[in-house]
């Protein structure tokens, strides 16, 4: 069974940080096909947090066809994302080394290098994010333009 | 499904100032409410208005498809913790229940012994040797065994220390994913407020601010960094709440629907203290439409 625990100054939302905290245990092989996550009300009891957010966070990964809900029982995990990541670390690990040496050698160091990667890393991830919320707004309008014309 | 609140030009005006006013809010039923605001903001008069306390001076207020106060029925389905845990000192712990098992039909007295067996408290204590939380604890517990569809707290965990107030939370939360309850609380602690409630609702000089779902909010405001620039050429669906500048750099607050795409910025989610702060900390003249009431005033 994983333990949730929430970093409040993390600027990650609660939702995904338990999401996170689900991926993260299932690459490391802390949690197992079979493996039960803890019930809604025991997260918000011990979080104090809002029951919504551990709904919303089990849907997602329930989406992602990690893990189903049992009606009444629980809610499972379906699959393990260790085997399938793991393979893919190697290849990745040699190119990010490739590049690091690249980057090295083009006169950066260290502090300038991982400055690099946060703000490409955060600039992709807004983009990708923008192009998400983007598609949704595009929905709710229709929505609403749906609504008004019923 | 109907909504948990819904207000339309609410208003209360004490004498010849308003408290609250043309405040127009959509929540839906089961949300977990947030209601922040400087002090004498109107943040009691909103939620006293909700239970029935006091009347409206103008608009109307609707919480849970009824009007507060409209009878017992509507009294039966929305529990009420005032400021500061209001216990009766001189009464035992075991009064306090029995008080809650007369006054209330829908009274769940299981559930109420329960959690009095939980949190330890002696039931032949005096309510006055009590500490404030299990005070807040044993207010709590009269308004969770009442049965309430939605249960509105006027700043529960002010005086509470961080252990209380944990225990305090995960309590309310723990009602809220068992018995599918509403909440509408308003408090000063916004980082509270981040993990328990879905939606936020700001007052500020007796009106709204701002509000909406929490998740949207924190979408749609964000901190542009940049090289200096004057905010009045933005697009304009970008609205600026505040902007301060050096000499070659610009930071800006701006709320918008869509994304952001001028690659000169650099953009930064906000928090929820940070989103709520932006607001406070606005001078009021920059507001339009806060300027437009105070006339129409």
């Amino acid at each position: 069974m994983i333990e949730f625990h929430l970093d409040a100054g993390s600027g990650v939302s609660p939702y995904l940080q338990l999401v996170r905290q689900v991926r993260q245990a299932l690459r490391l092989g802390l949690l197992r096909e079979g493996d039960q996550l803890p019930t809604v009300k025991d997260v918000v009891a011990k979080l104090a947090i809002n029951p919504n957010t551990v709904l919303k966070a089990y849907r997602e990964l329930e989406h992602d066809g990690l893990v189903a809900a049992r009606p009444g029982v629980g809610t499972f995990v379906t699959r393990t994302l260790a085997d399938a990541t793991l393979a893919a670390h190697g290849p990745l690990r040699a190119q990010l080394r490739r590049w690091l040496a690249k980057a090295r050698r083009a006169g950066l160091d260290e502090e300038s290098i991982e400055a690099l990667m946060t703000t490409t890393f955060r600039s992709t991830a807004a983009e990708h994010a923008a192009g998400q919320d983007h598609a949704g707004q595009d929905h709710a309008a229709q929505v609403h333009a749906a609504k008004d014309i019923a | 499904m109907t909504a948990l609140l819904r207000a339309r030009g609410l208003g209360k005006r004490y004498r010849r100032r308003w408290a609250l006013s043309d405040c127009t809010l959509d929540v839906p039923a089961g949300s977990v409410v947030g209601l922040v605001g400087p002090n004498a903001a109107g943040k009691s008069t909103l939620l006293n208005l909700a239970v029935g306390t006091l009347t409206p001076t103008a608009g109307e207020i609707e919480v849970l498809g009824g009007r507060p106060g409209s009878g017992a029925a509507q009294l039966a389905r929305v529990g009420f913790v005032a400021q500061a845990s209001p216990v009766y000192p001189r009464l035992s712990v075991a009064d306090h229940l029995r008080l809650g098992a007369r006054l209330n039909p829908g009274w769940d007295d299981a559930l109420a012994r329960d959690r009095i067996r939980r949190l330890g408290l002696d039931a032949n204590s005096r309510a006055s040797a009590l500490s404030g939380g299990q005070r807040a604890q044993l207010a709590l517990t009269l308004g969770l065994a009442k049965r309430p569809a939605a249960l509105v707290l006027d700043e529960p965990v002010a005086s509470l220390d961080p252990l209380a107030r944990r225990a305090f939370l995960q309590d309310l939360m723990e009602a809220v994913a068992e018995h599918g309850l509403s909440v509408l609380m308003s408090s000063h602690l916004i980082s509270d407020l981040e993990r328990t409630c879905d939606h936020l609702v700001v007052l500020i000089g007796a009106q709204v601010a701002v509000a909406g779902d929490i998740e949207h909010l924190l979408a749609t405001h964000h901190r542009l960094s940049g090289p200096r620039r004057d905010p009045a050429t933005l697009p304009a669906n970008q609205h600026v709440l505040s902007a301060s500048h050096t000499e070659r750099q610009s930071t800006l607050l701006v709320r918008t629907e869509q994304p952001i795409h001028d690659p000169s910025w650099t953009v930064t989610p906000l928090n929820l203290e940070d989103l709520v702060l932006a607001y406070l900390s606005r001078p009021p003249a920059e507001d339009g439409s806060r300027r437009v009431l105070a006339a129409v005033r």
